[in-house]
């Protein structure tokens, strides 16, 4: 790229970076300068990932892109990034909700700087974690994420901000902490069993792993997934940090963040370990239903919107993690679809909120109710959203739920059955809070002073609206290129259960002979 | 006989320059500005880094090899004098208003600085010794320079009662090793041990486990670590910085030469006791850490935990510990100077703004002491991709290759535990209002340039460590 060795991923990654040191520049006061310039960083970025899709390829499920350069070579630490059909669509995604996010900050008054530096930086972290095939990569990314989260909530969000920030720090960390030994423990029994130092992904894969050694590494990484997901019981920081941190950050965490758990599960904990990732299913799949039935039934008791959207996020990743546990094409397309889905619908759900905020400075559903004559156009677009998050046939969210119960049915029905009411419970806390903000009589005199959303708003919402029935009524060139790729991942997982386990335990030693 | 004088050159030079700093302040009179002092101190330490740069590479040693100066001690080497240059640029404001005499206060950090390089290159026990007092005294004295202040008279007597304790053990040991081997000469008591262990007098060991006991002291290691949290927080602010970092790094550097490689042979003995010393070092300087409200107690604290990390670099041993501990000193010298350089210009050289309440606001007030705090807190707790990360990973990655997994998790869970203190610097930097804003170093520019610097430091090696990493290698092959 312009003659420099650095290609289409690195300019990705860099783009947002560049920005962020460009606002550097920029005096505190020029607050519109200040946004513009955000705003078209992160935009110029979604055009280039628009790029990168034009030039994907999408007969393969190969890596594509690839670049490679040495780090800490010495160490087989090297920086190592490329893309295939599950990280380009959530690569895209990240494009297109950073943007909608920093447009939908335009009520963001204080430190409008600091917090336009912190999303592009967190940008380029969401963006490094998806696309990072290098472990170590990976886990700097997945690390550098969470800075500018922590001050996003901690510095902007509500009144317990600080307590939120703090417990999304401490949760996520603990995970991936310990996720940092597995890594090393892995790449150190690759050293032993191959010669060759390297924490690259792709030669990691085709590393056999005696079964409780698999085990103790598949925890390892799971926990700090699920943690990320999040998957029931570890969904405690989810409901507090969504509630203190500002609209955008919402956005970003539901939209981006949490996908990158089951992104994780898919790319890195599931064929790396694939029979301890076998053997742990039945448990992973059992407690992604309770979490689809415990998330649905605590979103119906919220009184506040916001924490309903929130709750409803642990139920819908249930739904994601149901599917990829099926280990099934079905199951795995459905699950990445629905990865897409859930940050299109979940982020749209947090900016309209987010705006109803700004009108009225609360968020408990009791105060609302006969919005739809004084907010028409809220009122419509919150429709298509719920809808769509409810998997209503011809939207995007009835594509995944469909595929994924389609694959888990196949594989668990009785489970499958269990999650199905899942999507009922859905249809209920999500048609009642509906009915409660917008129906009825305005009864509130407050709300009779509301204006409906304005223009910049509208465009805010208008390309998610676009996407949600797209996806919805045309899934084919999604799907098409998501195909190959997990069909590779499913090859991978199953000759790796198929063949026997190549090493000793105690040894270690013995030369392993891949012939496949 | 015939001598080589040139491995004592860095040493000499900065010898020279203390001794001129000293001489010259003796002819300004009271009225005159005595800064450039620190300028001289400066140029002499500049001096010093060319020549050990100049002589790295090379392995010669002097008298009769007692004193080595391989890459080993001249990694070490520069690690002093960049800390003890950070030092000096850092207290030049805070010296002008506490009115410690300047002209002595650099002298003495020059001294302590030529004890430690000593202290590195040792190969022999009472050489180490020799320069371990020179090193001590000239601290204890810095401990105590601020006379009007009484928790920095208070913080320099317990220092000097405990640091002559600690020599006491290290002494004693040295005795015994004598008394088994016949000799303090380091090759020799190592050739002593290549022999029958069964053939060891007990005594031997004892020596062995006095001397870890006298290090343990020295880099304040649970349970030897009472008096660090009293001597740093009494100390000047620059002079804890200067001591959590520099005195650390010495002791670790001779620990690394004479017990983690020179006395090998006895690592089965110690290995467990050092392993409950280092999970011990770790858990408890964290968990007390957690409960401090004072900021530059939490460092003391926190400096008690990174000496944990660096003792798993010690368990582990010299196959996979020895780069990680070179490492490690390196990038922690780095972001702890740093952070004692912006505690020193937020506190007003003053002991009640030293809590978290006086950084309230700070990020937003003073943007650059703000970001650089963050990064030297957010680099302590070890997030990437900065200097703290680069040398957690290796240290762990060391506890990891040679089977102490168990260590290896007991030390990252320490990490999380680390996070939440070290982000309340930063919660209060920028989630909360009020504090001070440390408006006698407005207009002090040399603490910045201070700063900068480490801050440059740690994300360059955090971010490229590959050099770093290699001299870190090269440096502890150089031990034979």
């Amino acid at each position: 790229m312009f003659g420099l060795p650095i290609g289409h991923i690195s300019v990705l990654l860099l783009i947002p970076v560049f920005g962020a040191a460009l606002l550097v520049l920029v005096p505190h006061r020029q607050t519109q300068t200040l946004f513009s310039l955000a705003t078209l960083a992160s935009g110029l970025d979604f055009l280039w990932s628009v790029k990168i899709f034009a030039l994907f390829d999408g007969a393969t499920g190969e890596m594509q892109l690839v670049e490679r350069a040495p780090w800490m070579p010495s160490f087989g630490i090297q920086y190592l990034v490329g893309i295939d059909g599950i990280s380009l669509f959530l690569v895209l995604l990240t494009t297109l909700l950073v943007p909608v996010a920093i447009l939908a900050s335009w009520s963001v008054k204080e430190r409008v700087k600091e917090y336009l530096i912190f999303m592009l930086l967190l940008e380029t972290g969401m963006l490094g974690a998806f696309v990072a095939l290098d472990l170590f990569l990976f886990y700097v990314f997945w690390e550098v994420m969470l800075v500018p989260m922590y001050f996003l909530i901690g510095v902007w969000g509500g009144t317990r901000r600080i307590y939120a920030a703090l417990k999304f720090v401490v949760y996520t960390m603990t995970g991936s902490l310990l996720m940092l030994v597995a890594i090393i423990y892995l790449a150190t029994r690759h050293a032993q069993v191959e010669q060759a130092l390297t924490f690259d992904v792709l030669k990691l894969y085709d590393l056999r792993l005696p079964f409780d050694q698999q085990l103790w590494l598949f925890l390892a990484f799971a926990l700090s997934f699920a943690i990320k997901v999040p998957l029931f019981p570890f969904h405690t920081w989810l409901p507090d940090a969504h509630v203190e941190a500002p609209t955008a950050g919402s956005v970003i965490l539901a939209g981006v963040l949490l996908k990158l758990g089951t992104y994780g599960f898919l790319r890195f904990a599931i064929p790396l370990f694939p029979d301890a990732a076998m053997a742990a299913a039945p448990i992973i799949v059992a407690l992604a239903v309770i979490g689809i039935i415990y998330g649905a039934l605590v979103a119906m008791m919220q009184s506040d919107i916001k924490k309903l959207v929130a709750y409803s996020s642990v139920s819908h990743l249930g739904f994601v993690m149901l599917g990829l546990f099926a280990l099934n094409l079905q199951g795995i397309q459905g699950s990445v679809y629905q990865m897409l889905n859930h940050g299109l619908s979940t982020g749209a759900l947090f900016l309209l909120v987010g705006m109803i905020y700004d009108r009225r400075h609360t968020r408990l559903i009791s105060e609302f109710g006969g919005l739809w004559k004084q907010l028409p156009i809220f009122s419509a677009m919150l429709m298509v959203i719920t809808l769509s998050s409810i998997g209503l046939p011809g939207l995007n969210g009835f594509i995944g739920e469909f595929l994924i119960l389609l694959g888990s049915f196949s594989a668990r029905p009785l489970w499958t059955a269990a999650a199905t009411t899942g999507v009922i419970l859905g249809a209920i806390y999500m048609l009642w809070m509906y009915r409660r903000v917008i129906f009825g009589p305005l009864v509130n005199a407050a709300n009779g002073k509301l204006s409906d959303l304005n223009l910049r708003e509208i465009g805010l919402l208008v390309p998610i609206v676009f996407f949600v029935v797209l996806m919805g009524i045309y899934p084919t060139p999604f799907l098409h290129r998501m195909a190959p790729a997990v069909e590779l991942t499913l090859k991978r997982i199953q000759s790796a259960v198929a063949a026997p386990v190549a090493l000793n335990h105690r040894t270690g030693m013995i030369p392993t002979n891949h012939e496949r | 006989m015939n001598v080589n004088f040139l491995p004592l050159l860095p040493a000499v030079q900065v010898l020279l320059t203390a001794l001129i700093v000293l001489i010259r302040d003796l002819f300004i009179s009271e009225r005159e500005p005595r800064g450039y002092l620190a300028f001289i101190s400066l140029l002499g330490i500049g001096l010093a880094v060319a020549e050990s740069l100049a002589l790295w590479g090379g392995q010669q040693g002097a008298f009769d090899d007692t004193l080595m100066l391989d890459n080993f001690a001249l990694y070490f080497a520069l690690i002093f004098l960049i800390a003890a240059a950070l030092t000096i640029l850092s207290s030049i404001q805070y010296l002008r208003l506490t009115a410690i005499h300047e002209g002595e206060f650099y002298a003495l950090v020059l001294f302590a600085t030529v004890g430690m390089m000593i202290m590195a290159a040792a190969n022999d026990l009472l050489v180490f010794f020799l320069g371990l007092e020179t090193m001590s005294i000239a601290v204890y004295v810095l401990t105590g320079m601020w006379r009007s202040s009484e928790r920095a008279t208070e913080a320099a007597m317990k220092y000097f009662f405990i640091g002559a304790f600690a020599t006491g053990f290290l002494l004693y040991g040295i005795a015994l090793i004598y008394g088994a081997t016949g000799s303090t000469h380091l090759n020799v008591i190592a050739d002593a041990l290549v022999e029958q262990p069964s053939q060891w007098p007990a005594y031997l060991i004892g020596g062995g486990f006095l001397l870890l006991v006298g290090f343990a002291f020295k880099v304040g290691a649970v349970p030897f670590h009472f008096w660090v949290p009293d001597v740093y927080e009494g100390a000047p602010t620059p002079v804890t910085g200067f001591m959590a970092v520099a005195v650390k790094a010495a002791a670790f550097a001779a620990w690394a030469r004479v017990l983690l490689h020179k006395l090998s042979a006895l690592d089965s003995d110690w290995v467990f006791p050092l392993w409950l010393i280092a999970i011990g070092t770790m858990t408890l300087g964290n968990l007390l850490a957690l409960t401090q409200s004072s900021v530059k107690r939490m460092l003391a604290y926190s400096s008690i935990a990174h000496a944990g990390y660096l003792l798993i670099a010690i368990v582990v041993g010299e196959e996979w510990g020895g780069l990680p501990l070179l490492f490690y000193v390196a990038s922690y010298a780095l972001m702890t100077v740093g952070a004692f350089a912006v505690l020193t210009s937020v506190a007003d050289g003053d002991g009640p703004n030293e809590n978290y309440a006086s950084f309230a606001g700070l990020g937003f007030k003073r943007p650059f002491l703000g970001l650089a705090m963050s990064i030297f807190m957010l680099s302590l707790a070890g997030f990437p991709p900065l200097a703290g990360f680069v040398g957690k990973f290796y240290v762990f990655r060391g506890a990891v290759l040679s089977g102490y997994i168990g260590l290896a998790i007991v030390g990252v869970l320490n990490s999380l535990l680390s996070v939440v203190y070290y982000l309340r610097v930063i919660v209060a930097m920028y989630m909360e209002e009020g504090g001070v804003d440390g408006k006698s170093f407005r207009q002090a520019p040399y603490v910045y340039v201070a700063i900068a610097l480490a801050l440059v430091g740690t994300i360059y090696l955090g971010v490229l460590p590959a050099s770093a990493l290699d001299w870190s290698r090269i440096a502890f092959a150089s031990l034979e």
